[in-house]
């Protein structure tokens, strides 16, 4: 066996690699937008997500803005980014995690560019774990 | 100086001298994997703190997390041994590529499945189709096609390079899961350990599932061995050192 077959071998192994690599690449960059799993209030606001088709939207609820009707599973409450608000209605129940703070994903329509009917709602966590006294505490300390 | 590396790596690698090592080291590694894992599952399960946001439920990223690190370590260990049976065609590089294949694809499954059971209570969903979720699945899918080419080709020689190509070929997917969560807005949270920041976890919490990782890499470790020697004595069934072997048993 020489040598030279051997670096042959190497060579169509790095080959391959690195044009899978820049294939990919270029197939993500493409199809970036298809590979978010929801918009941003901001793109929804500034006309970034499509009108009048199926969408996600992803934030948090903004603090005191949760309606519940008193005669059905109506809820209405805003979602933020942090920079832009929209506003989201929603008929059904909701998961055991939303609540005021909460990160949340919501499927549906804006209607009239003003409010999104979502039909599902999902939430999203965060990646902290901690036992709910470092949780308060951390709490107590921001709030000083 | 480098032949007598390449020499020694060459006696090392050698199916017989691996079937004779590879027996010694099983018990060690299956002991301390038994050990850790009883420890790991019950400071995690009992002894580590409830979570201030999910509750209970969080306890399942003491299974959740560790298998699906396994499912990407594995398929590394596996790409590698694939690209250094192509290259310098050792055949043991090959033996353990095929050993580890069903065992990583057992981890990504079991990380599938509990993070689907987990998915359900937090988020309210089994599955979606985010971009953490999708490209986990695709290296399911690249295990069963790393299997299936192994088991559909007949010559042992030209499995080893169709599957061991398929498995550098789909390296190419493991950043895209580890960072799926960075470049995407994805339903599935952030990095919690696996980052350049100091873990967005309790130490009491994190202790059991570092217990747990280490665990299961030394199961991988007790199996990968087992299933490589059965591949030895597969392979090298004519050879006259296995022969003797069996008819000592």
């Amino acid at each position: 066996m020489s040598m030279n077959k051997r670096s042959k071998r190497k060579l169509l192994v790095v080959m391959v690699v690195l044009g899978m690599a820049l294939a990919t690449v270029l197939a993500l960059t493409a199809f970036e937008e298809n590979l978010m799993y929801f918009y941003s209030p901001t793109e929804v606001n500034n006309g970034t997500a499509p009108d009048n088709r199926t969408i996600r939207v992803g934030g948090l609820v903004v603090a005191g803005t949760v309606q519940r009707a008193e005669d059905s599973l109506l809820v209405k409450f805003d979602l933020t980014d942090g920079a832009e608000v929209i506003t989201v209605e929603y008929s059904g129940i909701l998961p055991d995690l939303f609540r005021e703070g909460q990160g949340i994903v919501a499927m549906g329509e804006l209607k009239d560019k003003k409010v999104f009917v979502a039909n599902e709602v999902l939430a999203k966590h965060d990646e902290n774990y901690m036992p709910p006294e470092v949780a308060s505490a951390l709490k107590a300390a921001e709030q000083k | 100086m480098f032949k007598r590396i390449w020499g020694w790596i060459q006696r090392f690698s050698s199916p017989k001298h691996f079937y004779d090592i590879s027996g010694k080291m099983i018990p060690w590694f299956a002991v301390s994997a038994l050990l850790l894992g009883v420890y790991g599952l019950y400071m995690g399960l009992f002894v580590a703190p409830t979570d201030y946001q999910q509750g209970e439920s969080y306890r399942i990223i003491f299974i959740h997390v560790p298998a699906a690190w396994m499912s990407l370590f594995i398929y590394m260990v596996m790409a590698i041994a694939s690209a250094i049976g192509l290259i310098w065609q050792i055949k043991l590089a090959d033996m353990v590529a095929a050993a580890s294949a069903p065992i990583g694809a057992w981890f990504t499954f079991l990380a599938l499945v509990t993070g689907s059971l987990w998915g359900k209570p937090m988020w309210g969903a089994y599955w979606v189709w985010d971009a953490r979720l999708t490209s986990e699945l695709i290296l399911l899918f690249l295990y069963f096609g790393y299997m299936a080419l192994q088991s559909s080709i007949e010559d042992q020689r030209t499995a080893d390079k169709a599957s061991g190509l398929l498995a550098i070929v789909g390296v190419v997917n493991i950043p895209i899961i580890h960072y799926s969560v960075e470049w995407w807005n994805t339903l599935h949270q952030g990095a919690t350990v696996a980052k350049f920041d100091k873990p967005s976890m309790h130490i009491d919490m994190l202790i059991p599932l570092l217990v747990m990782a280490f665990a299961a890499k030394l199961f991988y470790a007790a199996v990968v061995l087992v299933r490589a020697r059965n591949e030895v004595l597969m392979r090298e069934r004519n050879r006259q050192w296995v022969r003797e072997l069996v008819e000592k048993i």
